[in-house]
C-alpha cells in the first residue's frame, strides 16, 4: 500500500531570478509541511529533469540543495509522464519498504531562464536526430501531425479542439496561481495565430516557470487518506514515425492494465485528471481512457460533463493549457488539484465527489503512457 | 553487414530503408539488425518515392533563424509504397490520402526529401 500523504505547488506563469533548484525547493517544502513530516523523516527522492539546468545528478543535486541525505534518490525522464512516472516508482519503492516517505518533485524555471525558441528547440529533439529533427518540426508540429489524422479518421473539427482550450481556461478562472485569468471564446481559440496546424497558438500549452511536489508514505500521515489503488504503464515507440496506429496507442493499453491492477472500472471514476499539453492530446486521451466514445468528447465538453459540476469533472486548476506547463511539474499539477479535490480542500473549485480518480499522463509524442487510480479512504 | 546506401540524410537524393532477409519487415530508420526479429543485416534499398499521405502539419511557427526562413513548411508523413512510413516535407495543399511523389529540396542548409502530389 501507498499513500500520497502531501503536495505542494507553487504559482505558475513567471518566476523572475528563481532557479530550477529554487522552485522545486518551493514545492518540496510545501509537500513535507502538508504531509506534516519534518525533511529529515523524507529517506527517499524521486526529481524530474530541467531543460534549463540539465545535470546527470539532478536528485542528489536537488538533496544537497535542500538539506536532506536520503537513503535512495534519482532522477526520472519520460517527457510529459515524469510526474506519474516517479509517483508510480514512488508507491512501489514504499510498498516494498526501500523507503518510508518519498518525495517526489519536479520545478523548473523554463520560461524566464531561457528564450521560447530554446524551449521549444529543447523538446523538438524528442524527435529523431537523423530522420525528423533536420526536416525543422516542432513539438507543436509532431502533434499537429497527429491532430490531423485523428481528425481525419473520426471527424473532429478544429472548433471541436477549441472547446477544450476554452473548457481548461474556464477552470483555470478559479484558480489564483493559473498562469492565465482572462477568460477565452471559441472564437478566440479560431482566431488565435497558427503554430503547427490544425493547431493554433490557444491549442497549445504556454511554457511556465513552477515547481510541484508530492510526499508518499507507505501508512496515512493524517485523517485524509489518498491510497494509491493501482497503476500501469505503456510504451509503444518514441518517434510520431514509428507510432502505431491510431487505434493501438499506447493509453488504451496503459488503462486497461491499470484496471486489471486495481480492480477499478471507468464507472467507478468520479474525477480525472488527463494530460493537456495540446487540445488534441486531451481529446484523444479521454476517448482512448474511455471517458468519452470515439470523436465524442467535445460533444461532452459542450455537454457540461467535463464541467466542475457536471459529472466527470477534469482538471479543475485549468491543466497544462491554462494552468501552464513548466515541464516536470507540469503534469504533476493535475495530481496536486486531484489530493485538494479527494481531500476537500479545492476551496471555490471543489466537486461534490472525488472519492475515486483516474490520472493519466502522455510523454513523447504519445510515446510514454501510465494510468493511475487514487481512492479516498476514510 | 550489407553496403550502406547513401541517402537522403547524407546529402543524397535518396530515400533508403532496410527489408529483413529473415522475417520480411521494413524498417525504415536505419539499424544493424531487424527491430522485429533481430536478425542481423537487414538488406538496404532505395524506395521509389511513391506514396500516400498520412498526416500533415503546417509549420507556421518555428525556433531557429534557419528554419524561420523557410515558414511557413508543410512536414507530412507518407506511407511509402514499399511499406514504410517516413515524415518528409511536402507541397503546403497536401491532404490526407494524396497520392505522392519524392523530389528533394533544399532546407536549413541539407536536403530534405519533399512530396509533390501525382497529377
Amino acid at each position: 500500500m501507498s499513500f500520497i500523504t502531501g503536495v505542494g505547488l507553487t504559482s505558475y506563469g513567471k518566476h523572475e531570478g528563481s532557479s530550477s533548484l529554487d522552485l522545486m525547493s518551493k514545492a518540496a517544502e510545501l509537500a513535507i509541511a502538508d504531509a506534516g513530516l519534518k525533511r529529515s523523516e523524507i529517506d527517499g527522492v524521486l526529481c524530474g529533469y530541467s531543460t534549463v539546468s540539465p545535470h546527470i545528478m539532478l536528485a542528489t543535486v536537488f538533496a544537497e540543495h535542500f538539506g536532506i541525505r536520503p537513503s535512495y534518490a534519482h532522477a526520472v525522464q519520460v517527457g510529459g509522464a515524469t510526474g506519474l512516472a516517479m509517483t508510480m516508482l514512488a508507491h512501489h519503492l514504499v510498498d516494498a519498504g526501500v523507503a518510508k516517505h518519498v518525495l517526489v518533485v519536479g520545478g523548473e524555471n523554463r520560461l524566464t531562464g531561457q528564450s521560447r525558441d530554446a524551449s521549444i528547440q529543447a523538446l523538438a529533439q524528442v524527435g529523431h536526430p537523423d530522420y525528423e529533427v533536420t526536416l525543422g518540426p516542432t513539438i507543436p508540429a509532431y502533434y499537429g501531425l497527429v491532430a490531423s489524422r485523428y481528425m481525419h479518421e473520426y471527424c473532429v473539427t478544429q472548433q471541436d479542439l477549441a472547446d477544450f482550450a476554452v473548457l481548461m481556461r474556464k477552470a483555470a478562472l478559479a484558480h489564483p496561481g493559473a498562469q492565465f485569468h482572462e477568460p477565452i471564446s471559441i472564437a478566440d481559440v479560431m482566431a488565435s495565430k497558427p503554430v503547427a496546424m490544425p493547431l493554433k497558438l490557444l491549442d497549445c500549452c504556454p511554457v511556465s516557470d513552477g515547481g510541484a511536489a508530492f510526499v508518499i508514505s507507505r501508512e496515512p500521515t493524517s485523517e485524509a487518506g489518498v491510497r494509491v489503488r493501482g497503476c500501469a504503464q505503456a510504451h509503444t515507440h518514441q518517434h510520431v514515425t514509428a507510432a502505431p496506429a491510431l487505434n493501438d496507442l499506447g493509453a488504451e493499453i496503459a488503462i486497461a492494465k491499470a484496471k486489471a491492477a486495481s480492480g477499478v472500472a471507468i464507472s467507478d471514476v468520479r474525477y480525472a485528471a488527463v494530460y493537456d499539453s495540446f487540445t488534441i492530446t486531451l481529446a484523444m486521451l479521454l476517448e482512448d481512457l474511455g471517458l468519452a466514445k470515439r470523436g465524442e468528447a467535445a460533444a461532452r465538453v459542450r455537454a457540461g460533463y467535463f464541467d466542475r459540476d457536471g459529472e466527470m469533472p477534469l482538471n479543475t486548476h485549468g491543466g497544462l493549457l491554462s494552468y501552464g506547463h513548466c515541464g516536470v511539474g507540469g503534469a504533476m499539477a493535475h495530481l496536486v488539484e486531484t489530493h485538494l479535490q479527494m481531500t476537500g480542500r479545492a476551496g471555490n473549485r471543489q466537486v461534490r465527489d472525488a472519492s475515486i480518480a483516474l490520472l493519466h499522463g502522455d510523454g513523447g509524442v504519445l510515446s510514454s503512457h501510465i494510468s493511475m487510480f487514487l481512492e479516498r479512504v476514510r | 553487414m550489407s553496403d550502406k546506401l547513401a541517402d537522403w540524410t547524407t546529402g543524397a537524393e535518396a530515400i533508403v530503408y532496410q527489408s529483413c532477409a529473415g522475417c520480411g519487415a521494413q524498417q525504415y530508420f536505419r539499424r544493424s539488425f531487424c527491430a522485429v526479429c533481430g536478425a542481423a543485416d537487414p538488406v538496404e534499398k532505395r524506395a521509389s518515392g511513391a506514396g500516400t499521405v498520412y498526416a500533415t502539419s503546417l509549420v507556421c511557427r518555428a525556433a531557429t533563424p534557419e528554419t524561420r526562413a523557410h515558414l511557413p513548411y508543410n512536414i507530412v508523413l507518407v506511407d511509402t509504397s514499399e511499406g514504410f512510413r517516413m515524415m518528409a516535407h511536402g507541397d503546403n495543399d497536401l491532404a490526407i490520402g494524396d497520392q505522392v511523389t519524392a523530389r528533394y529540396r533544399q532546407f536549413a542548409g541539407r536536403l530534405v526529401p519533399y512530396f509533390e502530389k501525382v497529377k
